[in-house]
């Protein structure tokens, strides 16, 4: 599986690749690239990611998942490159049988992919760049 | 004292600030990740001022900063992740 994309992203496609007959739910959390970041504006964002390790990490994330939720069926694709003001950055499908399964590991994989995947934004606004989260220091 | 190679990767703002992606490295058996680190901030201006790494990767894993390198190993130092 390729968990990484330089292309827009076709949510409504990777729907496809995970719902099952069985499911009688999924849950498509899409991160969008919004116009401002703690009060400047923002154009554009480029993400770079340390891509093997990002795979990897993403994987294992997945494979977490699929163990603490054996009845859901999860994807997730992020967008690479430079993106600006309404592109998808990252696309995640948790189907189940039911609702709230997919709700709870849909939620948990976004919030695992923001603290462990080597993947960084680059704010792009009137004001020049930067990266996020390196507030002069490690 | 026997030396060994290192494979050193800058991502994000770590590639901005040192200029390059990628660099080898030379280094002393018994090296560790973060004494890799203190050399770089005596090399380049902007790291001086951070005292301690960022995380630390070692062959695409994270690993703990007083890790001892091996000959061969990819290193790369974590800056704060910001994915999605």
């Amino acid at each position: 599986m390729t968990y990484l994309t330089d292309d827009p992203i076709d949510a409504a496609a990777l729907v496809r690749t995970v719902m099952r007959p069985t499911d009688g739910a999924y849950v498509l959390f899409e991160g969008v690239v919004r116009n401002h970041h703690e009060g400047k504006a923002v154009e554009s964002i480029f993400y770079d990611a340390y891509r093997p390790m990002a795979e990897k990490e993403i994987d294992a994330i997945v494979r977490h998942l699929e163990a603490l939720y054996p009845a859901a069926a999860l994807t997730v694709v992020h967008r690479l490159g430079r993106l600006i003001v309404g592109d998808s950055s990252i696309a995640i499908v948790a189907a189940a049988p039911h609702r709230a399964e997919a709700f709870e590991a849909c939620r948990n994989m976004i919030d695992l992919i923001k603290e462990k995947v080597p993947i960084w934004k680059k704010e792009r606004g009137p004001d020049g760049e930067e990266w996020v989260g390196w507030q002069g220091q490690c | 004292m026997p030396s060994m190679k290192v494979h050193l990767l800058f991502f994000a703002v770590l590639r901005d600030m040192t200029g390059t992606g990628q660099k080898d490295l030379v280094l002393e058996a018994g090296t560790t990740a973060r004494q890799v680190w203190q050399s770089l901030r005596a090399q380049y201006g902007q790291l001086a001022a951070f005292t301690q790494p960022p995380m630390v990767a070692i062959n695409e894993s994270y690993a703990a900063p007083d890790t001892v390198l091996r000959d061969g190993d990819q290193l790369a130092f974590i800056p704060p992740v910001a994915g999605g």
